[in-house]
């Protein structure tokens, strides 16, 4: 596997569009020629789709939901990240850039970082002209605010759906496609496989989720814009049908996979409250700009919390990170709280909470102003437990909620298979160890509607068409696969559900692969996920027909993926002896409990090739060069 | 803290959209008051599957409210008797021990039923392809701040925009109307200055898609809005009776219809 990321050369400033420039262009008469494959279709997938079609290319796009409307990407709650500058307080491209290769502990490829930055702005401007309703002031202008670790507020938001109104902007100008006649959508459809012939992506095989059907379709250019992977911890802040699947399946046909370890665990979500729980619920964090965090100074105090006198309260946030205080970045947010459980410190029934405060805010701007900001929030809140957070403080803590790796890709967002992207959460590209609060919105339109549109058309123009038909023996022989595994699964014939084995993969990546880990740990991980995957495929019971709408061999064919894909993720972290971003090695930290990076062995990028089934993956390392930022430790004190 | 309830559950089984269907009676014992619906629907799930049967194939995926996908009637009430929330956000601790739940699927002529409470909504898909949006191909946009928006437009828009999909509305409308969902998006586009353009084109091409889909009449019963997870005020309903008035007027005015030029 060669990994050459194609990084422009001249200044950092100037490398995308000098870019732009180099980028071969296809002749808008032949634009409608060619096919290209577009699996997904949330931020990331509905923009390229919109955007390629809008172009004149013909567009095939996939979705195993029954709507592109009801992509993950609907739920993000806080904003989106912008280097506007609209409130004058300082921000640019450059800081934005910088914060984010800071942010993401220094492990991510400059010239990426630099250019979402770049293109932050352009977001922005389309979202807006597409009718998307964000926030604004009474001069009827844009407003800002300031999220999870940055110093300036470049934050656009819409209440706390912002998810939800960028997802229907995009959704509406995918749909106009769809109208037009540009963008063909097969909704319901599951990619089981990617087909790679000639040393070229060739286009999928899918299954109808209503029929059972397995289908092949053809294309001369085929994009995954698949999501992220929370779930392999079973319980995450994700949609339950996120799976690894297709980005695994393209791994599997000679896609590299970067930086799986690399795993974002959000400070405020609910504490789960039930054995039954079947998710995390996310409390944006943009609660932490009002809130405070605190536990009790004491061990084992089991007063209420406003029994607890202030002298009696650790704002333990404030107190080690003074200057960011509440609004520390995530990984660091998170880690301290589990310091802080761990110390027996903890609130709530199962000790495993902090609280998250608003007594000040609402003495200091009142109850109104808090609801106005936040209301949607606290009544999600009151709902799921009861507890009125206006008057007791929440409970909040880490769960797993967003990845930062994904499919390796160049700078022009390609695998190392030809003709194979990868967009938004589903690749590794921009956030390095740790992703910044609102910019995973802005990296999966940046894919989607600024940078695929050029990238794709410069590989078209230069390979041309691909001329291998959706029967073709490569397409028949990776149908055929498909459908024995399906018919694999569905005649085990054992007892246990594909939740029951979910669930324990869960609790094994939780604890050995979650918010710490250690050698002995990811080791023993490495011989309870093989043993638990070996009793899957004996075990496992389907009710029911493969030829049918059958949510149990749906979720049976993505366990039986994440079965595999969490064996890399161990190993990852396994090779990987330092501790940077989400990725916290016990054996590498301060005596303070701080991250300890090393630069010397790790600044790279960890890109596993698969070498088949039951050998060992091989490692290959894109290094990481910075040129324009000085390799620092990460200090919010 | 922690209640333990015990429930007698029907639930609608129908194989597929050519079954006629029927309740299915399931004695739920010890459910946990701090789950929520569709969490006892997965604890009921693992029961039949471990039982050797098959499990009650329903729609979810966000769990948090906001996807729309969730969709069940719940004793006679789409999203169940909690005002303003989603299936998925209904928890249990607002069942008493001893209660009898019915749970059915979305019903309306132009929803059908695909399986048990699974039922196929690409209606709504194909009215927003009809002019529910704005023309904005990617790449032509002024600068944001370019065009200030007044607050009370934005927020008029704002609140109609919130509208997620679900069909609820559809399913508590004597008449299967989709009026309220296709009322929000006009809403939602028309309110702001972005949206002027297009306005007359979007509300006929909606409004005839909508027939097409065989949704039916709005004869003003306001179910809709009462069902309404999201509180989607009716005032979106008169709005667009106003702007279909205005636009019929003008129906020599070229249409965007079918997606218009890309
Ligand atoms: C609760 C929550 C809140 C968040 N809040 C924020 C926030 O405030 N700001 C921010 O920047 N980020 C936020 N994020 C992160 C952000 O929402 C996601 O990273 C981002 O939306 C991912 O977009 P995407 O387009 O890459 O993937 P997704 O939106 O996950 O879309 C994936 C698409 O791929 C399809 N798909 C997947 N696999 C297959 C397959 N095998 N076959 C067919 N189709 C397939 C799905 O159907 C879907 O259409 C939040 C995340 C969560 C969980
Ligand atoms: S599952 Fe998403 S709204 Fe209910």
């Amino acid at each position: 596997m060669k990994l050459d990321a194609k990084i422009p050369a001249g200044p950092l400033a100037e490398k995308w569009d000098r870019h732009r420039f180099e980028l071969k262009l296809v002749n808008p008469a032949n634009k409608r020629k060619f096919r290209i494959i577009m699996v997904g279709t949330g931020l990331a997938g509905g923009a390229g789709a919109a955007s390629l079609a809008e172009l004149g290319y013909q567009v095939d796009a996939f979705t195993y939901h029954d709507s592109p409307r009801r992509a993950h990407s609907i739920a993000a709650q806080g904003g989106i990240n912008a280097a506007k500058n609209y409130q004058n307080d300082g921000d640019s491209v450059w800081r934005l850039f910088y914060d984010t290769v800071k942010g993401g502990d220094f492990r991510a490829r400059e010239a990426n970082v630099h250019r979402l930055a770049l293109v932050s702005r352009n977001i922005i401007d389309q979202c807006v002209a597409q009718g998307v309703p964000f926030a604004r002031d009474y001069g009827g202008l844009l407003d800002n605010r300031s999220f999870g670790g940055a110093q300036v507020s470049r934050t656009f938001y819409a209440r706390g759906q912002t998810g939800q109104q960028l997802l229907l902007g995009c959704y509406q100008a995918l749909e106009r496609q769809v109208g037009a006649g540009r963008v063909r959508m097969h909704v319901r459809k599951e990619i089981l496989d990617v087909v790679v012939e000639g040393g070229r992506a060739r286009g999928v095989v899918t299954r109808d989720l209503v029929t059972g059907k397995i289908e092949t379709f053809a294309g001369d250019a085929v994009v995954l814009a698949t999501g992220g992977y929370s779930n392999v911890f079973y319980l995450s802040t994700n949609a339950k049908a996120c799976n690894v699947t297709a980005t695994w399946r393209a791994y599997k046909r000679g896609a590299g996979f970067a930086n799986p370890c690399f795993t974002q665990i959000h400070p405020t979500c609910i504490p789960v409250a039930d054995e039954a729980a079947s998710k995390t619920t996310l409390m944006s964090e943009s609660l932490r700009n009002d809130g405070r965090v605190w536990v009790p100074a004491r061990k084992g105090d089991t007063r209420p919390p406003h029994q607890i006198p202030e002298a009696e309260r650790d704002y333990y946030l404030e107190r080690r990170y003074p200057s960011f205080g509440n609004l520390a970045p995530r990984d660091i947010a998170s880690r301290a709280a589990k310091m802080v459980c761990d110390e027996g410190r903890g609130v709530g029934p199962t000790g495993r909470g902090v609280y998250l405060d608003f007594a000040d805010a609402v003495k200091r701007v009142g109850k109104q102003v808090v609801s106005s900001k936040y209301g949607n929030l606290f009544d999600m809140y009151a709902n799921i437990t009861g507890e009125d957070p206006y008057s007791v403080p929440m409970r909040i803590y880490p769960a797993p909620h967003y990845t930062m790796g994904g499919l390796w890709v160049d700078y022009n967002l390609m695998t190392t298979v030809p003709g194979l992207y990868a967009a938004g959460e589903a690749n590794f590209s921009d956030h390095g160890a740790n992703r910044l609060g609102a910019s995973a919105l802005m990296q999966g339109l940046a894919d989607g509607y600024f940078i695929l549109p050029y990238t794709v058309g410069d590989f078209l123009a230069k390979e041309g068409p691909s001329k291998v038909a959706a029967d073709a023996d490569c397409f028949r022989a990776a149908a055929k696969e498909a459908e024995d595994r399906t018919k694999r699964l569905m005649s085990i014939g054992g007892k246990r559900s594909p939740d029951h084995f979910h669930i324990r993969l869960g609790k094994v990546m939780w604890e050995k692969c979650g918010m710490a880990r250690n050698k002995a740990g990811l080791e023993q991980a490495l011989r309870e996920i093989p043993a638990i995957r070996e009793e899957f495929w004996r075990d496992l019971r389907i009710p029911g027909s493969g030829a049918d709408l059958n949510q149990t061999l749906e979720k049976a064919g993505r366990v039986a993926d994440y079965l595999e894909f969490a064996e890399l993720m161990c190993r990852d972290a396994l090779v990987r002896e330092e501790s940077c971003g989400g990725h916290f090695r016990e054996e590498y930290q301060t005596d303070e409990g701080e991250a300890v990076r090393n630069d010397r062995d790790f600044a790279h990028v960890a890109v596993w090739e698969h070498a088949g089934d039951g050998a060992a993956p091989a490692l290959h390392k894109e290094p990481l060069v910075f040129e324009n930022v000085q390799l620092a430790t990460r200090s919010y004190k | 803290m922690s209640a333990k309830l015990d429930l007698k559950l029907h639930v609608w089984r129908q194989k597929g959209p050519g079954d006629a269907g029927r309740f299915e009676t399931h004695e739920m014992k010890g459910v946990s008051d701090h789950i929520s619906f569709l969490e006892m629907m997965d604890v009921l799930n693992e029961a039949l599957i471990a039982g050797g049967k098959e499990p009650v194939a329903f729609e979810h995926d966000c769990r948090e409210g906001i996807c729309g996908t969730c969709s069940m009637v719940i004793n006679g009430e789409p999203h169940g008797p909690l005002k303003a929330t989603t299936t998925c956000q209904l928890h249990m601790r607002h069942f008493k021990s001893g209660d009898e739940i019915w749970v059915e699927p979305w019903r309306a002529r132009a929803f059908p039923v695909m399986k048990d409470l699974v039922v196929d909504r690409n209606a709504f898909d194909r009215i927003v392809q009809n002019g529910g949006f704005i023309s904005a191909n990617t790449g032509s946009a002024p600068d944001g701040n370019a065009l200030p928006v007044p607050k009370t437009d934005a927020d008029l828009a704002f609140e109609a925009a919130a509208c997620i999909g679900c069909g609820a509305c559809v399913a508590a409308c004597p008449n299967g109307s989709a009026m309220l969902f296709v009322a929000a998006k006009a809403s939602h586009l028309n309110h702001l200055p972005q949206g002027q353009p297009e306005r007359a084109a979007r509300v006929l091409g909606m409004l005839d898609q909508a027939d097409a889909e065989l949704f039916g009449n709005c004869t003003n019963h306001y179910e809709c809005g009462a069902a309404c997870p999201k509180e989607i005020p009716v005032r979106v309903i008169a709005e667009l009776n106003r702007d279909y008035a205005k636009a019929a007027l003008a129906v020599e005015e070229p249409r965007a219809a079918g997606g218009g030029d890309g």
